[in-house]
């Protein structure tokens, strides 16, 4: 392995593992954000309970959000140092204003709103972890515009004496198209996962639970995290097939690798499954939608997609002499079909999955019924992690399917790593953040599990009508670490 | 003011408002060990920072971003050239944030004597290698002709940028010993006075001597100027905690610290990263820049947003003002062990 293998590992692995992280924020800020705005409305105690439970789960899921976020920060210029040269001028901007505008909201008003019980009207106290969420939002908007901006570069000019890209257009940046059909996708699979992660838990305890003031409480939250779970993962779909249509243009590569697309077809159809080799060279058995390729990609059934051989003449033709030979066999610009191919399928199918277990459990729950069955229950114990493992395979998909550019069409991935960083230092990083990273994964999930058994406290009388109490200096605190 | 000044100013300011803030969260982390002699006692320490260390953890978030915008090849040049140092700083920020939050989760003495060790740890690491860090900014290291640093890890462990590490760790020390006798009561807030001025005369050493070495070796009036404004306000500090005037005193390490910082700025300027080697290339802030267009766009938001931050970050310090003494920390209501579903 050289420093570049070695790199891009460590970005695939702190990159995925951070955005198990982050949907899971975004949508759960919401959910506890939608929950607490209830209880200050209706005064109905289990808002409040909710509000606490979801509150602290997402707490527990928050810290290692930030942990592993600071790791992207610097990574960049840690192993991406050509490319941070490369791109800074207008990469780094959208990174800083995220800083500047989304953490110092989310840090500060989180820290508010774990301690601020007894200090903030309940108003004011619910007013917080909205700007939480209003900063979680800003955050993937700004990174999303820096990412969509390597997806497809815009807004700039390459300046030849200093070999750099070179900022013309802000505006343009911040509105990429790409970005505007990502920053969607991306949001609305977060709600879709944090309401999955929602319903999951509530189901599993609304089946055990023993007192009608619980089932009521567990009831409420299936319910509700099914209603946001099925609305987003229309959204997903939607917003997922704009992007389709976007993305052939784009990047018509990364099309034709998502379909294993050999040679240029119209009216193509799409495979759910294909058993052959994926070469293209043999196709033993496939199940195919008829046209639907065709239509993901152009918006007309009967439309042309072009396949990866002809793209490739055409990029080779575009961009000189080829510049990823030493990564991919096939030593050429196309990126890891068989990756690309299975990543997109599970992205749609795990996600679309997802949604399906919310609408059953939102129909199976209708009328105060509360199901029984075996099997609702384990898809109720799996649905969290369905659009949870979508995501990574969409990210896995988008970045993998790129390749082998970092910067679209600009800057090949291998001439983007750090020059003088040694193997050994790579290495070093890549084991020590990889240890890591995998010992935090058991402390969060089991601790995840003993808070999700706990299952939502009663609240004491006295918090049902908390409010400012700044004259009693002596009571202990209601929150502490 | 040319552009490219401004915004080495802010990123100074950033590193100055990091130093300031995280500075006595550092300290409270360090000061675990040292100021409490049981749990409740610890979890006094710890919720003292417990709302705002989040917050503080922002500005080098902020600075690193800045830098990377306004000043690419200085971040490009900065990070990949002092690569095992920061690995370990990320790693002491990572368990130490998760360390808040992950300590009280359990009512299990192993599971919390493992966090305080990851408190402890991940404060005194960053508080000494930033120091170090900063130190071999100042003295110049290898950059070769291309702007890549080619000095390897070794050559950053010399005597000069040592003693900047240890002055960092007890200036940060002193800080929060100091935010400690401000913001708790009873036994704790007098532990932390007395802790305070012996470790602030030690810091005092340190620091002279640093700074006086750093003002030799590439001082400017200007920063000759900051200097003795820290050097002075770090007395101020230990005659006020002595005084028992403890807002005083935390206001004197605080403006120590950001003075200090800006200092160490001023000695740099126009510099950014000089080089060591004859034929190399040094940065500075006109070879490192990004282009006008971007620092102009840059200025806007940094101009719009920045005082926001301020406004509220200064609330949050305001509605969390209360001190904090044994009898308000709740009883463990936290799982024994682990009890999945
Ligand atoms: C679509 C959303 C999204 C994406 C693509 C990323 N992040 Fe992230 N990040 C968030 C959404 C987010 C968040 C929701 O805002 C987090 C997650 C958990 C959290 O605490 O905030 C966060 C936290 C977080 C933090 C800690 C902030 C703090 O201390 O409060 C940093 C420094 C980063 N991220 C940086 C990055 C970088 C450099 C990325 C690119 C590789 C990245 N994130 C991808
Ligand atoms: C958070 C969600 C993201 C995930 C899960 C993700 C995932 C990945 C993966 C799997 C790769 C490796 C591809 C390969 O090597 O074939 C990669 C590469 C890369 N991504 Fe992302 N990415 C995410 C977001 C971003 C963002 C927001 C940016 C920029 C702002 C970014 C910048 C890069 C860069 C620079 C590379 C090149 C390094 C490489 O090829 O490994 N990524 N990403
Ligand atoms: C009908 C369903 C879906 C379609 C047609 C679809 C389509 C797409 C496309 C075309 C991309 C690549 C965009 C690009 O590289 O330019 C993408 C990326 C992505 N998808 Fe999906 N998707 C679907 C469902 C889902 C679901 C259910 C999830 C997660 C719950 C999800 C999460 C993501 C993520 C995180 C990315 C990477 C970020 C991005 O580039 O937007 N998608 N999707």
């Amino acid at each position: 392995m050289d420093v570049t293998d070695i790199a891009r590992w460590q970005f695939a692995i702190t990159t995925v593992y951070h955005f198990l992280f982050v949907p899971i924020t975004i949508g759960l800020s919401a959910m506890v954000a939608g929950y607490e705005t209830a209880w200050v409305r209706t005064r109905n105690p289990r808002w409040l309970r909710l509000t606490k439970f979801f509150g602290k789960l997402f707490l527990i899921n928050f810290a290692i959000g930030v942990v592993t976020g600071i790791v992207q920060e610097f990574q960049f210029g840690m192993n991406w140092s050509d490319y941070s040269r490369f791109v800074g001028d207008i990469f780094g901007a959208p990174l800083a204003v995220e800083g500047l505008l989304a953490f110092f909201l989310e840090s500060t008003f989180l820290g508010l709103w774990i301690f601020g019980w007894e200090r903030l009207s309940p108003r004011l106290h619910a007013a917080c972890v909205w700007l939480v969420h209003i900063g979680t939002v800003f955050s993937a908007y700004f990174i999303l515009a820096a990412n969509s901006w390597m997806q497809n570069p815009v807004g700039f000019r390459f300046n030849p004496e200093t070999g750099r890209a070179e900022m013309t257009d802000f505006a343009a940046v911040l509105l990429n198209k790409v970005q505007l059909v990502t920053f969607p996708h991306v949001m609305l699979s977060a709600y879709l996962t944090g309401a999955a992660f929602v319903i999951g838990v509530a189901f599993w305890h609304l089946r055990s639970s023993r007192t009608d003031e619980d089932r009521d409480l567990y009831r409420a939250a299936v319910r509700t995290g099914a209603v946001v779970a099925l609305v987003a993962g229309l959204g997903v779909a939607v917003s997922g097939d704009v992007q389709g249509k976007i993305m052939t243009e784009v990047q018509p590569m990364k099309m034709a690798a998502a379909e294993a697309l050999y040679e240029t077809e119209s009216s193509a159809g799409f495979s759910i499954l294909t058993i052959g080799t994926l070469d293209g060279s043999e196709e033993k058995f496939s199940i195919k939608i008829p046209k639907l390729l065709s239509f993901l990609a152009t918006g007309s059934t009967s439309g042309e997609v072009e396949g990866i051989n002809q793209l490739r003449e055409r990029y080779i033709q575009t961009y000189g002499q080829d510049p990823g030979a030493s990564y991919y066999s096939t030593g050429d610009y196309v990126p890891n079909v068989p990756l690309s191919y299975w990543s997109f399928r599970l992205m749609i199918g795990l996600g679309m999955a997802g949604a399906a277990i919310a609408g059953w459990i939102l129909i199976a729950t209708r009328g105060g019924r509360v199901p029984r069955g075996r099997t609702i229950l384990y898809a109720a114990i799996a649905l969290p992690f369905l659009p949870l493992f979508a995501n990574s395979f969409g990210w896995i998909f988008t970045e993998v399917g790129r390749q082998p550019w970092v910067v679209f069409g600009l800057l090949t991935t291998e001439n983007g790593v750090s020059p003088t960083v040694s193997t050994g230092e790579a290495l070093t990083s890549l084991a020590v953040l990889t240890l890591l990273y995998g010992l935090l994964a058991v402390i969060e999930v089991r601790l995840m599990l003993t808070y999700i058994g706990r299952g939502a406290d009663p609240v004491p009388d006295h918090d049902l009508h908390h409010g400012p109490d700044l004259d009693d200096h002596d009571r202990p605190l209601a929150v502490a670490y | 003011m040319e552009l490219t000044t401004v915004w080495f100013t802010l990123i100074a300011v950033l590193w100055m408002g990091y130093f300031a803030l995280e500075g006595f969260d550092f300290g409270v982390g360090m000061l675990l060990p040292v100021l409490a002699k049981n749990d409740t006692e610890r979890r006094v320490l710890i919720n003292t920072i417990g709302p705002v260390w989040d917050g503080n953890e922002v500005w080098v978030l902020v600075a690193g971003g800045a830098t990377f915008a306004a000043f690419p090849e200085w971040y490009a040049t900065l990070f990949s050239g002092f690569y095992l140092p920061l690995l370990l700083i990320l790693v002491a920020l990572i368990v130490r944030g998760l360390a808040f939050e992950y300590r009280a989760k359990r009512d299990d003495d192993q599971w919390r004597a493992r966090w305080d060790l990851a408190i402890i740890v991940g404060s005194v690491v960053p508080a000494l290698l930033w120091g170090v860090a900063f130190a071999n900014i100042l003295r110049g290291v290898p950059i070769d002709a291309d702007m890549e640093y080619v000095g390897g890890f070794f050559n950053l462990l010399n005597p000069y940028a040592l003693l900047g590490g240890v002055m960092t760790l007890l200036l940060f020390l002193t800080h929060g010993a100091m935010f400690i006798s401000l913001k708790t009561d009873g036994r704790i807030r007098g532990a932390a006075r007395d802790l305070a001025f012996k470790a602030g005369l030690a810091a005092a050493v340190v620091a002279v001597a640093f700074l006086t070495w750093t003002q030799v070796m590439t001082g400017s009036p200007a920063s000759a100027v900051a200097f003795v404004v820290a050097a002075l306000a770090l007395v101020a500090a230990l005659v006020a905690i002595r005084m028992g005037r403890e807002g005083w005193a935390f206001l004197g390490t605080f403006v120590t610290i950001a003075v200090g910082v800006g200092g160490l700025f001023l000695a740099l300027f126009p510099d950014v990263m000089p080089t060591s080697l004859a034929d190399g290339v040094g940065l500075t802030t006109t070879n490192a820049a990004a282009t006008a267009y971007t620092l102009k766009i840059m200025t806007v938001v940094a101009l719009v947003f920045t005082p926001i931050v301020l406004a509220y970050q200064g609330w949050t310090y305001w509605v969390f003002r209360k001190r904090i003494a044994v009898h308000h920390i709740p009883a463990s209501v936290a799982p024994a062990t682990s009890t999945g579903p």
